[in-house]
């Protein structure tokens, strides 16, 4: 009985330290994108296009053929389900809805989740148990300025671009596939889905898919420098970041799709 | 050699967790003086090396590095100082993703504001010092055990920094290499006159480079003194460090049976 306590005490304590070290990592980011040029330790350019490079340039192409999947699925389903109703027509109005408030913003953060946030805990874990992270502060580098910000602001600028992209792949997927089985031309279903959309709609997968940017840097960043125990840590760790910024995003997106749509 | 006062421990107690890794320890290091620090494994010597870069908060204590107490400053002077502080990490501690030149001009990159080309004949200059000319495009990941330490003694020293600590120069190090940088330490001293601490458990190295020896056990400072007064030193842990004998310490039966029917 004793020692269940002892556990929930323990838990309790643990979950408060995490929360108060992510929203540290979170703090120490912004604040060292936004001061370090008056500290005269500003952030380096050529870090950020490095990371904009790997987490952006690199992922165009899986992005590109997930949302494009993705829309194809959505146009399947909803044609198969409008079909009973003799509502087909309606496919385009629900893909144009769904593809930028929800999928596109929602595959595109599980997909950097998976790519991005195990990269970053990987390497600052290895950065950490290499005492690269000593090095780093013995030098005089603050590690949250030199790995941390430049991370978050590429991401910020990396993620909705992203996410505009995946927008656009899905409902050409959906597109394709609407069109032809309703043979309809390309033309008019853009001219529909155009007729659809409003800037409310893409600004709500925007909003979303910063947050999502914020949560898996800030679960990468912080699993990552709490890596102890060699190799076998790194990989707990990485997995244990996935899982989190995951679980995270779904969460997030839950939360913020019942408060913009009320 | 001039008796000024480079580094001044003073009763410094560490702890990790509930764990007292340091006892009240003392040491002085004098200018231009090579001390060595030795003890068993777990025997602090790694945590005190922590302590004396501004790594670990002390529980008490206060440690003054060329004249300021470092457990007081605050972030903007302690960044200053690091200027003075180079460091050679035991596994070297090179940032995999930047090649030899770059590792070695990061100090410079950070703390100064010469022109690239500048930088560039610095760090090679510090190259050609340890014997690594015609490296620095290469990534660490392609160098051997020995030439990984002489890389981080080149960033080291690229600030021509007044103190340079290291961590086990010659673990893992074949005997010919690690003599070599035994030469190059000893060099380093006589011609940039820096003031070191060189953290080890390799007796013949620290015999022959060591000006005082410090020689810790379970985190208590057993003797501090010359070679010749370490070696005659009548304390039997010492000598039995010297001497690589195990310890016989006497099994108190009582206190053996509880620890394992704990």
């Amino acid at each position: 009985m004793l020692r269940l306590v002892e556990q929930i005490g323990k838990k309790t304590i643990d979950t408060i330290e995490e929360v108060g070290y992510s929203v540290m990592v979170a703090w120490k980011s912004f604040y060292w994108i936004v001061a370090g040029k008056f500290k005269k330790q500003p952030v380096q350019m050529d870090a950020i296009f490095q990371e904009i490079v790997s987490i952006g340039v690199n992922a165009v192409l899986i992005v590109s053929i997930l949302c494009f999947a993705v829309g194809i699925m959505l146009a399947i389903q909803g044609l198969e389900t409008l079909k009973d109703f003799g509502a087909e027509n309606k496919v385009i109005l629900g893909l144009a809805l769904a593809i930028p408030r929800e999928f596109a913003p929602l595959i595109v953060g599980i997909l950097v989740a998976g790519r991005t946030g195990s990269a970053i805990t990987a390497r600052i874990g290895t950065m950490q148990e290499s005492q690269e992270i000593d090095a780093l502060r013995v030098i005089g580098i603050n590690p949250h300025r030199y790995i941390s910000a430049p991370l978050m602001l590429a991401m910020l600028i990396v993620m909705p671009l992203l996410t505009t992209l995946g927008n656009f792949m899905a409902l050409l997927g959906g597109g394709i596939y609407s069109s032809i089985e309703m043979g309809m031309s390309m033309m008019s279903y853009m001219d529909r889905v155009l007729e659809i959309i409003q800037v409310g709609d893409i600004m709500q997968g925007l909003v979303k898919c910063m947050v999502f940017s914020i949560i898996i840097v800030v679960v990468g960043i912080s699993n990552g420098f709490q890596v102890r125990g060699g190799a076998e840590g790194v990989g707990k760790a990485t997995t244990r970041s996935v899982v989190l910024s995951i679980s995270y995003i779904v969460v997030a997106d839950m939360i913020f799709t019942y408060f913009l749509n009320r | 050699m001039t008796n000024t006062i480079a580094i001044e421990v003073r009763d410094l107690v560490s702890h990790y967790g509930p764990r007292q890794i340091l006892n009240h320890v003392n040491m002085t290091v004098y200018d231009n003086e090579i001390m060595v620090v030795m003890g068993g494994s777990g025997s602090g010597k790694s945590t005190l090396l922590r302590h004396l870069l501004g790594l670990e908060q002390a529980t008490s204590g206060s440690i003054r590095l060329l004249g300021s107490d470092i457990t007081a400053l605050s972030e903007k002077e302690m960044y200053e100082l690091r200027k003075e502080m180079g460091v050679s990490f035991q596994g070297g501690a090179l940032f995999g993703s930047l090649t030899v030149g770059e590792n070695v001009q990061l100090p410079l990159k950070e703390h100064t504001r010469l022109d690239s080309k500048t930088m560039q004949i610095i760090s090679r200059m510090k190259l050609e010092v340890v014997n690594l000319s015609g490296f620095e495009n290469l990534m660490p990941s392609e160098l051997s055990g020995g030439m990984i330490k002489r890389v981080a003694l080149a960033r080291a020293i690229v600030m021509d920094p007044k103190l340079l600590f290291f961590d086990e120069p010659s673990a893992g190090l074949d005997p010919v290499t690690s003599a070599e940088l035994d030469e190059l330490i000893i060099k380093l001293r006589d011609v940039m006159k820096m003031t070191m601490v060189v953290v080890t458990h390799e007796l013949d190295s620290a015999f022959k480079i060591a000006d005082r020896i410090t020689v810790l056990d379970q985190g208590n400072v057993l003797i501090c003194g010359t070679v010749d007064e370490v070696k005659n030193c009548k304390i039997e842990r010492v000598q039995a460090l010297l001497s690589r004998q195990i310890r016989d310490d006497t099994v108190d039966a009582e206190a053996y049976l509880n620890r394992l029917t704990l």
